[in-house]
């Protein structure tokens, strides 16, 4: 069984990898991703291909949205984890 | 015949194929990218003449912009390549000139010392000049649903001085227009922010550093290059890819290919394509005088990064009806950097005279059965260098330790694009299609040009066409 806060810091892990030169100790949860680091849809295109590299997990297209803030990730993607 | 195959074969190993190979191979793909040459680079690739190291492209880095400046291209670009910032060791410029007869302009990564520039020379002009900033700045240059306006008309509205028209053109032009004269308004503000927003910079070692960079990463990565393999032949089977044809013996099966060859280069080589129309070759090549000196230029007297030099009223930005045209060139000078944090490569001074030329005439003369006519006018072309050097104020107290002189018919060689072009055809495809489903355009003919420019193209071919195709 995956924890929520696993997979927080599995995703916590990949922006870190993305965005090479922010700091992402201080995310907060609850607010999107995009308004607290400098990311754009190359980059989100950069999460959802790392994740399919790292756990072979698929986010389809439609799906996107779902990766806005830290804590609306964790909410999808754990039951993907656990599957 | 082989029956070898990949995901992805990528064609030309130039700034953009690079790029994009780098992308691919980064998301498990099996990339093979294929050049022609014995080293990569293509139009921005180097040599070396005894132990002098010269780059062929490469004046200066263009998109210049701090680290911190997070949504500009360079840093997007590294970002997606996972290149940190300081792997480049840039040096900015210290400033440039745009010199026409009448009247010369200064201008720095600062785009105020523009903007004072023009208020003292264009008194009247400098309120419409920054209405034009504004423009420009909340302009969306890379939407490709822009409908298509010639620039010219769009800054007339802003700025009546022809004069100053024409010396705001003359950088952005020579810089990366595959349209003589004018181009399209998004083109014209890619250009401008690229240029006068951003800024030059030179990263030390010149094109190596970022080619070592890149080729680092490719190998990481785990992608595949194979030099001295030219592709003879795009294979298509009902409009659909199947693979390509090596140095005519060997066959490699793919799901796709990028190819940044060229638009026109790209259909002459795909079999499928014989009914079709066939893009526009473009007009545009150059021929550059390099010099190595005893001094440099500093102490000559200069101390500008680079000269746009103009000697009509007007910049014709066209192909000349004459081998080369000897009245404006881009005149560059890599010692005037301002290297505080890295160092000057050259130890000696270097001197770069480019100006436009016109490829037939100057392939007439290398097919000449007399070979000596074609070396008397690269001469000439040099004597023509030594003469603009000076009327940019560079003082006649050096010597010339070596010289080169390039022509159309040298960048054809090394890089295979029709007639010498340099910034492709004329027509562009976009978004990277083709009428043969899994073979894309990436690179110049895509119309994203320079150093910074086709690696992105690289890029977003590459997201858009393999990765996120993937996806759906
Ligand atoms: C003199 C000069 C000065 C320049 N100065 C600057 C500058 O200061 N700043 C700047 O930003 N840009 C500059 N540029 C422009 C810039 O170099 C180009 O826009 C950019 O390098 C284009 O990259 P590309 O990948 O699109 O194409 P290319 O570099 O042309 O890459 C295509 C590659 O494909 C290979 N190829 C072609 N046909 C085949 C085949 N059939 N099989 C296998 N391989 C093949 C070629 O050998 C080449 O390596 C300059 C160019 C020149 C010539």
């Amino acid at each position: 069984m995956v924890t929520n806060a696993e997979v927080r810091t599995k995703v916590l892990d990949i922006i870190a990898d993305i965005a090479l030169d922010d700091d992402v100790t201080g995310i907060k949860d609850d607010v999107a991703l995009r308004e607290q680091l400098d990311l754009d849809s190359m980059d989100f295109l950069d999460i959802v291909m790392e994740l399919k590299k790292r756990h072979k997990i698929e986010v389809p297209q439609e799906d996107y949205p779902r990766l806005a803030s830290m804590a609306s990730c964790v909410e999808y993607l754990v039951p993907k984890f656990n599957q | 015949m082989s029956n070898q195959k990949v995901d992805c074969i990528i064609i030309g190993a130039g700034m953009s194929g690079l790029a994009a190979g780098i992308r691919l191979s980064m998301y498990n793909k099996k990339v093979l990218i294929l050049e022609k040459h014995s080293i990569s680079g293509g139009l921005n690739s180097y040599y070396a003449r005894g132990k002098r190291k010269f780059d062929v492209g490469l004046h200066a880095l263009t998109n210049f912009v701090s680290p911190s400046d997070r949504g500009k291209p360079f840093n997007k670009l590294m970002k997606q390549l996972r290149i940190p910032y300081e792997e480049f060791k840039l040096s900015q410029q210290n400033y440039s000139l745009i010199q026409f007869p009448e009247k010369t302009l200064k201008f720095t990564n600062e785009i105020n010392v523009l903007t004072e520039e023009i208020s003292r020379n264009f008194p009247h002009e400098v309120d419409g000049f920054i209405r034009l900033l504004e423009h420009i700045r909340n302009f969306d240059e890379v939407n490709l649903n822009n409908e298509t306006v010639m620039a010219k008309v769009v800054v007339g509205n802003f700025i009546k001085e022809k004069s100053l028209v024409e010396m705001i053109f003359c950088p952005l032009l020579i810089y990366g227009s595959a349209w003589e004269n004018d181009m399209d308004f998004s083109q014209f503000v890619i250009m401008f922010k690229s240029i006068f927003l951003e800024g030059f910079s030179r990263p030390e070692g010149g094109v190596r550093t970022i080619l070592d960079l890149l080729l680092k990463r490719l190998k990481v990565n785990g992608g595949e290059l194979k030099y001295r393999a030219e592709v003879t032949r795009i294979i298509s089977h009902n409009g659909k890819i199947f693979g390509v044809e090596i140095n005519h013996n060997e066959i490699i099966e793919c799901d796709q290919v990028l190819s940044s060859m060229g638009l026109p280069e790209t259909y002459g080589v795909v079999s499928e394509f014989e009914e079709l129309k066939k893009p526009q070759t473009g007009n545009l090549s150059f021929c550059e005088s390099i010099l190595v000196t005893d001094k440099k230029p500093r102490d000559l007297g200069i101390d500008a990064t680079i000269i746009f030099y103009n000697n009509r009223p007007e910049y014709l930005y066209q192909k000349p009806k004459t081998l080369f045209d000897t009245e404006s060139a881009v005149v560059c000078f890599p010692n005037n950097f301002k290297y505080d944090s890295f160092e000057d490569d050259y130890s000696e001074g270097v001197l770069r005279v480019t100006n436009i030329a016109n490829f037939e005439l100057w392939n007439e003369l290398k097919s000449s059965e007399d070979s000596y006519l074609y070396r008397e006018q690269k001469e000439n072309v040099f004597l023509n260098a030594q003469k603009i050097l000076k009327s940019c104020g560079l003082k006649s107290e050096y010597n010339v330790n070596f010289k080169d002189i390039f022509t159309p018919t040298t960048i054809k060689r090394y890089t295979q694009h029709f007639d010498g072009t340099v910034y492709g055809s004329t027509d562009k495809s976009r978004n990277g299609t083709t009428p043969i489903h899994g073979l894309y355009i990436c690179g110049t003919d895509q119309g994203f040009l320079g150093i910074v420019g086709s690696m992105l193209s690289g890029i977003s071919m590459a997201n858009l066409h393999v990765l996120q195709g993937d996806l759906k």
